[in-house]
This record gives structure tokens, sequence and C-alpha cells, in this order.
């Protein structure tokens, strides 16, 4: 529905290089890279705040490349929101409602609506200054929403904000994306990119160097920046299982999986860093909770360390050094036992 | 000091002093405000010079300021022709007073408005293009009284240096008298005793005038600002 390709912009530190992408109606399109990678530029330059030097757009079979703003139905929310200070919450929803021939009743009815969906009905009358972040990022979402716009781009929607909010807002926009809002959002968060995106493109340095779903992105790094940026290589499918205070969950249908438990789920996925599995030849009793036999597939060895490749039910990759590789005798083949504790298992609610 | 009050001539000249200097600030405001936008917003080629010769009126001596206005609009100049096809004769008129106190007061307008413009953010603008809003509108519902304090500061000086300005009202438009001029005949043909009732009476008009409108501005500015907030990033 909205392509992008070989967009190039040159502008010194933000600069893209060729980027390409598609995002399709219905998608929640992440875009995910580290601070200042030209992501913010790409979204001004989708929206039509700058025009790239090379490189088209193309919405629905039309090149919107040089279209101008105005016309383009997209809308843009930015990272500090930008709401209004000198207009009511009411005005700032109304603002792009102006000129349609809208009586004065029709436009309160469709801020109403909009105001309820993103819950800040009783905000209408507020000023600005009187809100906090995460009610003002949601005054953002409402007048952008309000245009009905065909793509929604986010940049950083929730960076400025602490993370009790930042669950919640979370919500609203997979509510919003549930109404069929197609969205597409930068972050240099990957837990952010996870638990909302169905479909993740991965930039550094101003180019694309991955595009696919979640599980393509971040099981199978195409590049050391990739697996680096992500921190684990240990990333699976996972259902929370246990009641009250037993936190456990089935890793991709087949091992259980004991971790602290989470408050929001039960589907999502798990991370474990390589460096917090132990390996050892026999089982050991320690305050690791997660505790498994199995062989080793492939050792590998890199910049970081060794790259233990272990089957237990699934593949999990434990980073060792090469002293203790030595020491413990392991090779291809062996059976040996894998350990880590419930609070190395990191959950993100999908 | 009552006699001086009663005086028609001093009367005159003070309501012709006010009224001048207000119809040059409404009239060259118009022009000023998006101009100073303009710098605020764009870079261009030689910018550097034009805020050079913005601020020229500020640094040369005022008597030349009105040589050169005189250069502008005397009856055998473009601007001058224009003015007498409709009947307006710039020299010894109001008009020229006007153009006089416009040209030395100006560049107070254009820098507090440029002040004001650029302390508006531009992402807020972006914001607003993205809802759809023309760039005029843009300039208008969120430029304009973001950057509001600013402009009517500005709009404020220009009104009182156009009212305080003696040498350039001088050559251009000698009569009819703004008050500066007065005071400086009544002193120049009768002395300190004729001049200084007239100049404590011009004063103390040009200070209660100041005063209130400072006092209308702070009061209309009563928007909400964005405040530091209490939640930290």
């Amino acid at each position: 529905m909205l392509e992008v390709k070989n967009i190039t912009y040159n502008a010194g530190e933000f600069s893209l290089k060729s980027v390409s992408f598609t995002v399709y109606q219905g998608d929640y399109f992440i875009l995910l890279g580290e601070s200042g990678a030209g992501k913010s530029m790409l979204l001004e330059t989708i929206a039509g705040l700058v025009h790239p030097e090379s490189g088209s757009l193309i919405m629905e079979g039309i090149n919107i490349t040089h279209q101008k703003i105005q016309n383009r139905k997209i809308g843009l929310v930015f990272q500090d929101h930008a709401v209004f200070p000198h207009m009511t919450v009411y005005e700032n929803i109304a603002y792009s409602l102006h000129g349609r021939k809208l009586s004065h009743k029709e436009k309160k009815e469709r801020v109403s609506r909009v105001a309820e969906q993103l819950s800040i009905s009783d905000l209408l009358d507020r000023w600005p200054s009187t809100l906090s972040g995460g009610e003002l990022q949601r005054v953002a979402l409402a007048r952008t929403l309000i245009q009905q716009p065909r793509v929604l781009l986010l940049d950083e929607p929730l960076a400025s904000l602490d993370s009790r909010i930042k669950s919640d807002l979370r919500s609203q926009l997979r509510k919003i994306h549930r109404q069929g809002q197609t969205i597409l959002h930068v972050t240099h968060d990957y837990e952010e990119a996870l638990s909302l995106g169905n479909r993740i493109a991965v930039i550094h340095k101003g180019s694309v160097i991955q595009e696919g779903t979640p599980e393509e992105v971040f099981r199978n790094p195409k590049s050391e920046f990739v697996a680096h940026f992500v921190g684990a290589r240990n990333f699976f499918k996972a259902r929370l299982t246990g009641e009250n205070d037993n936190g456990m969950a089935l890793v991709e249908n087949t091992l259980p999986v004991r971790l602290i438990t989470p408050t929001i789920g039960p589907n999502g996925y798990i991370l474990i860093r390589g460096e917090d599995i132990i390996l050892s030849n026999d089982p050991i009793d320690s305050s690791a909770t997660n505790n498994f036999e199995g062989t080793i597939n492939e050792i590998i060895p890199g910049i970081r360390g060794i790259d233990v490749v272990v089957d237990v039910g699934i593949i999990l990759h434990a980073l060792i050094t090469a002293e203790s590789l030595n020491r413990l005798e392991l090779r291809e083949g062996k059976q040996i036992w894998l350990h880590f504790k419930a609070t190395a298992v990191k959950f993100i609610p999908s | 000091m009552f006699e001086t009050a009663k005086d028609k001539e001093v009367t005159s000249s003070i309501w012709l002093t006010i009224w001048t200097s207000m119809v040059a600030t409404s009239l060259f405001a118009v022009a000023a405000i998006p101009l100073a936008y303009l710098l605020a917003r764009k870079k261009f080629p030689l910018k550097k010079l034009v805020t050079g010769i913005i601020d020229l009126p500020v640094v040369i001596p005022h008597s030349a300021a009105g040589i050169a206005i005189l250069g502008f609009v005397s009856r055998d100049t473009v601007l001058g022709k224009m003015g007498s096809a409709i009947g307006l004769n710039f020299i010894g008129n109001p008009a020229g007073i006007a153009i006089a106190m416009a040209f030395v007061s100006i560049p107070y307008l254009i820098n507090a408005a440029r002040d004001g413009f650029a302390g508006v953010p531009v992402r807020t603008e972006k914001a607003a293009l993205t809802l759809g809003a023309t760039p005029a509108r843009v300039f208008f519902t969120i430029s304009l009284p973001l950057a509001w304090r600013n402009v009517v500061s500005g709009l404020i000086l220009m009104f009182a240096r156009g009212m305080s300005e003696f040498g350039a009202v001088l050559v251009v438009a000698y009569h009819p008298m703004i008050t500066p001029v007065l005071i400086y005949e009544r002193f120049g043909s009768f002395g300190l005793k004729y001049a200084r009732p007239v100049s404590v009476l011009f004063i103390l008009i040009s200070l209660s005038l100041f005063i209130i409108l400072r006092m209308l501005s702070i009061e209309k500015n009563n928007v909400p600002f964005p405040r530091k907030k209490k939640t930290g990033k």
C-alpha cells in the first residue's frame, strides 16, 4: 500500500541511503534502529515535510513523492507530541477539521468520538500545560487520527514516557491497530518492536539491513549489528501457563521454562541472553531453576566468545569463553547440561 | 502647566505626534511582521546583508536618515511622483512624518518579532502542516499567536521610538510640528522657560501611554504557556 523506493537524502549524520520497504494495508510496521539513524528523517519524507534527493514514494499506486503535505492523507505524531500549547485539547483535536463543511455539532461529535477512542474525553477543556506526558501523547494521536489517515506515522511515540505509562499507551496503539489503522512506527527499542509489530525493518547507518517478521529478524539476524542490537540469540514464541506465583511458560509448544511471573500475557516472546546460560557436564544443584539436558549441535567461535549451540528440545545458544570450552572438553555431539535462572528469562507480551 | 495644556498649538502637536506614530507603526507592521518571520525561518543568500541593512536606521545619525528619506520621497523621485498622482505630498506633510518615524523605528519591531518567531518550535508548525493547514494558516494560527508577546513588545517599542523621533522628522517635515520639533523650536526662539512646560507635559503623556500599553499587554497574554513539567523523561 505504501511503497518506499530507494529514498536517498544526504544531510550529514542523518543520511538515508537508498531505503526501500513496503507497508501493506493493515500492517503494524516497525522501523527499528538506533537513535539518530535517519528514521525521523524518513518519516518526515513520507509525510512530505522534506523532499528526498532521489527515490520515490508510491501510495496505493500513485506517486506521491512530491505531493503537497496537505494532500497526502498521512498522519504523523512526533516524539515530543508537539501539541499546540495555546489551544485547548478540544481545539487541538478539531484543528484538522477546519475548512471542511462541517457544522459545529458535527465537529463536536467527531471530536468526542476520537477522544473516547483514546480515553481522553474528560480532558477536552484542559490546557496542554496542565497535562502529563502520556495524556499529551494521546491528544497528539487523537488530533491525527481524526483525519482518518491512510497511514499513521509514529516517531518514537513512547520514548519520553515512563514505563507505567508506556504499557498503557502500547495497549492504546494495539487497539488503534486492531480497529484497522495501518501504522508505521519508528523506534530504537526492540521490546517495543516485538510487542507491537507484525513486520520489522532494521535500519542502520541510513540503510535497511534486514526486513521481515519479528521471528525472522530476531531469530536469524542478518548481521552482527542486528544480533548485537537485539542482544539475544535465544528468541522464541511462548505462552504463559503458570498459575499465581508459579511463573511458567511453554516455549515453542515444546519446552516448559520457569520465569518470573509477568503481569501481561498469555502470548508473547521470550528472550534469554547467551551469556546467562551456564553449561556443565553433570547436573548441578543451584539457584537456577531451569535445567535441561541436551546435545551440542555446533560450536562457533565469535568476537564476543564461543557460541555453543545446544538442542534441548529447542535450540539454545550459550555464550562461553574459550577457556571454559577447553576445561569442560566440549565438542559437537556431546551430551551436556544447560542451566539458566528464571530471572534471566525476559518475557515480552504481544 | 495648565496654560500649556490648554494651548491649542501644543495639544494639536501632541496629538499629531501620537497619531502619526500609530499610523506609521500599524501600516509598516503589515510588511514588517511577515518579513521578520521569513528572517526567522528561511535561509537565503545575502541574509546577513539584509539583517545588516535592517539595523542601519539605528546606527546612522538621524538627520542623515532624514536626508536619505528625502532622496526617496521628494517630488522628483519615483515615490514622490506616485504620491503626487494621488494628491499626496510627502515633504512637510504627516505622510512624510510617518515615513520618517517608521524608518528609524522599524528595526525594533523586526528584531523583536523575529526573536519571537525564532522561539516558536519548528516542530509545532510542522505538526500543523501535517494536519492539513496551509502555510498561511500555520502562520496565523500557530506562529503568530505563539510569538505574540514578542510581537506586541516590538510594536510598543516601534510606536515609542517613532513618537520620540526628532532629527529625521525635522529634515523631512518641519511642519506640521510634532512635539519633539515644537519643543526644540520653542527652546531656540524663546528659551528654556517657554520650552519646559511642553517637555514636561509630553513626557508625562508618553509615560502614561506606555505604562498603560505595557499593562494591557501583560493581561492580554495570559495564555498558558508550556512550562517545564514535573514528570521527567
